[in-house]
């Protein structure tokens, strides 16, 4: 262990933090005059929308229904009047249904919501599924699956995800700060129903205030262990921090729960607790607004379809004129076309820069430097992936495990060349799909073949 | 909303922040680490050492420009890397080197070595080794003159260099303090210890290069030089003769010709110091540095096979 640290160096960048709103208790924002719901914020099957032009709802009535297992309910996040349901353009690329609600400005509840009743993991599960909840730390997925543990002797951590090593967010830090009695009281009822072995808070040390909390509400619990941990990006990256924090390795194709932890975001676990006591579902985030262009930077909680115009309008506008504008952090967020698109569910941050920070610099040759490779959390091999995939080498991408990629961008973070090892690589996980299917892997002399062209370099 | 219809905000794939760092900075870097090693060849060889580095470089940068404009490819200067290949190959050359060979290795190390592979990133061997080499074979007697040390207080009658003399058992006329600072007999830049650590330190500092290549390569030939002789001595004349500190820092190094990974270093140095003694010990060449590189360089992709990382959680079909 100590010779691979020597020699294997560390795993991960140390990216600024510019944590500037870590101080910011979030504000909460007045209702907008119309909000945009997609049915597509989360892994899975779109959900279906209930409602038609004209109905009137309350925040939290059910609007559009979880469209599988693998899917999640949307409620309204605003009252007023559904305006209409139409397509409109995500920022994958992709179009969807959302439904659009013009906000009476009144925000009120609707009257049908009541708090579940939960005394068995089928009961949290389906109040979990209900609730609309999807992984917050930006994945979205949806967390009924999550809990779906069948059987309570596979779990033996419960491990939360508090490390936020992406910089500028600190929605999650906030969620520590402002929400901890609903994350103690959240632990309690999933330790109980979960029964795991030991609940393990994975934070990244650049959060000393949310330690410090976490440490004192969980002092007097034995089998509660705050795991503070090296800011060190990618810590956040869910195999990455179960490897930190527990020491177990999510092999190729197995779920976390495979190795017996049950992963979720902090403000995740907060939010379902929120849910369990209130019986409100997912209606509104905490959203950082920062980066460069923004005028005024905070935590704003925000409902859920807010466009982002009317969010930085919220936040004194911009201080110059923004040339760049992000989903999430700087290294996994989405750039957004335009300022009509609304907040989603597993929105945790907005920024926008201006030209200085939007610049992308030109890419030259690889130097074969290997910072990529000493870089890599999952050590992965980019320059060896590169030459596989301009050959169009399905067995060399196989062998070199691009599926394994989660895109974190470490690796291009610290490239002189500037290389697009993460476009690449997500080109090169449609090559090799493409060539598994041609190549099921039952096929046994085609295996030794390939093993022998990947091994050509 | 009017103003929103203006707005054109730039959309790339993620990540939208970098270290800053580019490969410009980074041959600025070696180039910086270098100025100590060259100043005190200049110094100890005087102004001719330092006419043959810029004849080195000119006609570096030059060979590259023409290059690229002859077969159309986008002029690549600015990187600097045609800079540091001529430095280097200057560096590894004798002051008394007739400036029309030391054009030629340079065209040579550009041309032949670099470009025709593809450029930058793209050569298998160091430009620079590969140069010294070809121009070792070719020009035997201007390569293998001794230059002499032009500083009033050195015996000037101690021309030989110092690995000629150990080839035959002896110690060289050296204290160990003027193979420190470099007062001795050899390649313009590689004869000064004490300022090639010193860009040594510059580069682990700037994490240009990491420890692995050069300790492995300075360290082997040290212990090895050590058990095969018994002189603590001897060994070290060995390691501060010859070209093994400016090849194990600078050379052993090159990010392009050399294993990515940190085991793959390790393999890269302990393999460069075996045939380095090797060489020296039992082949017609006194030195073997740069033979010892350059059949490395060959054998990096196996190396670099060898050594890859398993990735986590890698299941094997």
């Amino acid at each position: 262990m100590s010779l691979s640290k020597v020699f294997g160096g560390m795993t991960g960048v140390h990216v600024p933090h510019r944590k500037n709103t870590a101080e910011m208790p979030a504000v909460r924002m007045p209702a907008p005059d119309t909000v945009v719901i997609p049915t597509v914020m989360h892994i899975g099957a779109p959900a279906k929308p209930i409602v038609k032009a004209g109905d009137k709802v309350g925040v939290g009535q059910l609007i559009a229904e979880a469209g599988g297992y693998i899917s999640a309910p949307i409620h309204a996040t605003v009252s007023g009047t559904v305006k209409k349901v139409e397509d409109i353009v995500l920022s994958n690329g992709r179009s969807a249904p959302a439904i659009y609600i013009a906000s009476d400005g009144e925000m009120r509840p609707y009257e049908g919501l009541e708090a579940p009743n939960i005394s068995s993991l089928d009961e949290l599960v389906a109040a979990a599924k209900a609730s609309g909840i999807v992984g917050l730390g930006g994945a979205g997925f949806p967390t009924a699956v999550k809990l779906d543990v069948k059987d309570t002797a596979r779990v033996d951590y419960l491990l939360i995800n508090a490390a936020e090593c992406e910089p500028y967010i600190t929605s999650d830090t906030r969620t520590m700060l402002d929400k901890l009695d609903y994350i103690e009281r959240g632990i309690a009822l999933l330790k109980g129903l979960l029964k795991p072995k030991q609940v393990i808070f994975g934070v990244e040390k650049n959060k000393p205030a949310a330690i410090k909390a976490l440490k004192q509400r969980f002092s007097g619990q034995s089998d509660v262990k705050i795991c503070v941990l090296p800011s060190m990006y990618p810590q956040g990256g869910e195999k990455v921090l179960i490897h930190n924090s527990t020491g177990r390795t999510v092999p190729e194709g197995k779920l976390p729960l495979d190795v017996g932890v049950v992963i979720l975001n902090v403000t995740t676990l907060a939010e379902l607790e929120h849910y369990f006591e209130t019986g409100m579902p997912l209606v509104e985030k905490t959203v950082t607004v920062d980066g460069s262009a923004v005028a005024d930077p905070k935590n704003v909680i925000v409902p859920i379809g807010t466009t982002l115009e009317d969010l930085f309008n919220f936040c004194g506008g911009f201080a110059c004129e923004p040339r760049k504008v992000l989903y999430g952090g700087p290294m996994m967020g989405t750039a957004v076309p335009n300022l009509e698109v609304p907040v989603l569910k597993n929105t945790n941050a907005v920024l926008a820069f201006d030209d200085y920070d939007a610049e992308t610099p030109a890419e030259t040759p690889c130097l074969r430097c290997g910072r990529c490779v000493d870089k890599c959390p999952m050590r992965l091999n980019p320059p060896a992936i590169a030459k596989a995939f301009s050959q169009n080498d399905g067995a060399a991408l196989y062998k070199y495990r691009v599926n394994l990629c989660m895109e974190c961008g470490a690796c291009v973070y610290v490239c002189p060349a500037h290389q697009p090892i993460v476009q690449r690589h997500k080109l090169a996980k449609t090559m090799l799909r493409a060539w598994q299917t041609a190549n099921p892997p039952a096929d046994k002399p085609k295996d030794g073949q390939a093993k022998k062209k990947g091994g050509d370099r | 909303m009017e103003q929103n219809q203006e707005r054109k905000f730039i959309v790339s794939a993620s990540p939208h922040v970098r270290c800053g760092r580019t490969t410009r900075g980074i041959m600025g870097d070696v180039i910086i680490a270098l100025i100590p090693a060259l100043a005190a060849g200049c110094f100890i060889f005087g102004p001719r050492a330092l006419a043959v580095v810029a004849a080195c470089i000119s006609s570096a940068v030059l060979a590259e420009i023409i290059f690229n404009v002859i077969c159309k490819r986008p002029h690549t200067i600015d990187d600097l890397s045609a800079v540091v290949t001529g430095l280097l190959l200057g560096m590894n050359l004798p002051a008394s080197i007739p400036v029309w060979q030391a054009v030629i290795g340079s065209v040579f190390a550009i041309v032949a070595v670099k470009c025709l592979f593809g450029g930058l990133g793209k050569n298998f061997a160091n430009p620079a080794i590969t140069a010294r080499i070809m121009m070792l074979l070719s020009f035997p007697s201007a390569m293998g003159a001794a230059a002499k040390v032009q500083i009033a207080s050195v015996d000037a009658t101690a021309s030989a260099t110092p690995l000629s003399i150990m080839a035959s058992g002896e110690l060289p006329s050296q204290s160990l303090l003027d193979m420190l600072l470099g007062l001795r007999s050899g390649a313009l830049g590689e004869t000064c210890v004490a300022a090639l650590l010193l860009g040594f330190i510059y580069l682990l500092i700037r994490r240009v290069i990491t420890w692995h290549t050069p300790v492995m390569f300075i360290g082997g030939v040290f212990l090895m030089s050590w058990l095969m002789s018994g002189s603590l001595e001897l060994a070290l004349c060995q390691v501060m003769a010859g070209g093994v500190f400016i090849g194990a820092i600078f050379m052993a190094t090159d990010y392009v010709t050399t294993p990515t990974t940190a085991w793959g270093k390790v393999i890269f140095g302990l393999g460069c110091a075996v045939l380095t003694v090797v060489i020296r010990k039992w082949s017609a060449y006194p030195e073997g540095v740069s033979f010892s590189i350059l059949l490395m360089n060959i054998l990096t992709p196996y190396i670099e096979k060898a050594t890859i990382k398993t990735p986590l959680g890698e299941v094997r079909a």
